[in-house]
């Protein structure tokens, strides 16, 4: 009989409360974003670990598996790079000799390098939003480990994201490619500014928007492009990617153009992360 | 009692699996919807207050562990499905395996479509066809597959509890 006892709820009326409820925490959460920040840090330090953890079994399982597929390819694949590397040992010589020269020109000169060195800290990636509409991953590195929120993302040599979450022990990162991210780029070569926007549409070709150009930029395609003076939140000059496509837009003021991402996304698996936030601008 | 605890871990591997194993599950940048296909089918199997308070834990999971801005959107979207197919408590049979995928692929239809609306066309993005044929579709191919498993898999732990219970009483 123990079934008879239990309170019975009317099930309409436990939706419209929940209903109520959660409409009311859009609106809090919508108004007053960061005072949510220690529930979501309570949650994700007990799922984080255990994200964590799979994550780890499932690269070993899938590392394990890929060894017994590809030791032929790898042989092949080995005899190719031996080549490349006698080819390349040539040609690194060639340039070390440049450099050296150029380092004699430098010092004359008394030039600095060209992008300050700026600390960095590594992380690895340890899980994606978990539904297809976002670009948006997590890493498992946080405050702890000195993060803190709009520190800039980068992997390999390129601009991956920025932090838009810190916790404790884990951090949420935006992708470039996020249908959200808008980032100020300038064309290296000409200093021409820019408007880097990620667009889903444009997902499956691996490629983000470039807007706002000057109509009379010099610029074609294969022009790099870095993150701007202008910026707010991203350092100086991190290669964004290479541009390509460049078009008149429709309001003849301005130019679009495709931009590649210097970063691969289909296998983000270590990040770097720059310690370093840009000086805020103070009035 | 029992059930909410098994109801609890359920979720949260549903939410981990499809979190950290992305690289390994996702084909062409798809994912199933996992937590759906657990909201749908224990709405299906036990009625409207268990897809209603399944719906809110995953959805409020999902809006506190991904970052989006605004906290509650999920769980409402979630929630209100999980409801509102727990109305189909009704038709339910045990050895029906055609009906509530059917309805699976009926609520991630939905869902993509009201997910679409609020967060892509509130904020000027009209090509709904582009969305719809990139993410929308796929997701519910790749959802209806897998759900043809997980489906007997969440019946049969069903199952298990109906005959407890009942041996309780």
């Amino acid at each position: 009989m123990r079934r008879r006892t239990k309170i019975n709820l009317n099930p309409k009326h436990v939706l419209i409360a929940c209903v109520v409820l959660l409409i009311g925490l859009i609106i809090i959460s919508f108004k007053y974003g960061e005072q949510l920040s220690p529930v979501k840090e309570a949650v994700g330090s007990v799922i984080t670990p255990m994200q964590r953890g799979v994550n780890t079994v499932g690269t070993y399982i899938s590392n394990k598996l890929d060894n017994f597929n590809s030791i032929k390819e790898l042989l092949d694949e080995n005899d190719k790079l031996k080549e490349q590397v006698n080819s390349l040992a040539f040609e690194n010589k060639l340039l070390l000799q440049d450099k050296y020269e150029l380092d004699g020109l430098r010092k004359l000169y008394e030039l600095d390098q060209k992008y300050a060195d700026y600390p960095k800290v590594a992380a690895r990636v340890i899980s994606k939003e978990s539904s297809n509409w976002y670009s948006t991953f997590k890493i498992d590195k946080g405050t702890k480990d000195g993060l803190a929120v709009d520190m800039n993302v980068l992997a390999g040599n390129g601009l991956a994201g920025i932090i838009t979450e810190a916790h404790y022990n884990y951090s949420l990162v935006r992708a470039i490619i996020d249908d959200n991210s808008k980032i100020y780029g300038m064309f290296l070569k000409t200093s021409d500014t820019c408007i880097v926007q990620g667009d889903l549409q444009l997902m499956d070709d691996c490629k983000i928007r470039v807007e706002f150009i000057n109509k009379d930029a010099q610029i074609s395609d294969g022009f790099e492009i870095v993150t701007s003076h202008i910026s707010e939140k991203y350092l100086q000059g991190i290669l964004i990617g290479y541009v390509s496509n460049i078009e008149l837009a429709s309001s003849n003021m301005t130019k679009t153009a495709y931009l590649t991402p210097a970063v691969d996304f289909q296998h983000l698996d270590e990040v770097l992360i720059i310690t370093e936030l840009k000086e805020p601008l103070i009035d | 009692m029992k059930r909410l605890i098994i109801y609890i871990i359920e979720i949260i591997i549903c939410f981990i699996i499809q979190s950290a194993m992305y690289d390994y599950i996702s084909l062409a940048d798809i994912m199933p919807n996992l937590l759906l296909i657990l909201v749908v089918s224990t709405a299906y199997m036990h009625g409207r207050m268990s897809g209603l308070m399944l719906g809110l834990i995953s959805g409020l999971l999902i809006d506190l562990l991904n970052g989006g801005y605004v906290v509650g959107l999920n769980a409402l979207l979630y929630m209100l499905i999980g409801y509102f197919i727990g109305f189909t408590y009704k038709y339910y049979s045990d050895d029906d395996y055609t009906l509530p995928i059917i309805i699976i692929a009926v609520s991630d239809l939905i869902y993509g479509f009201f997910y679409y609306v609020v967060e892509f066309l509130l904020r000027g993005r009209l090509n709904f066809l582009f969305y719809l044929r990139r993410l929308i579709i796929p997701e519910i191919i790749y959802t209806v597959a897998v759900s043809i498993f997980l489906y007997k898999l969440l019946h049969m732990i069903n199952k298990r509890l109906e005959h407890k219970t009942e041996k309780e009483v």
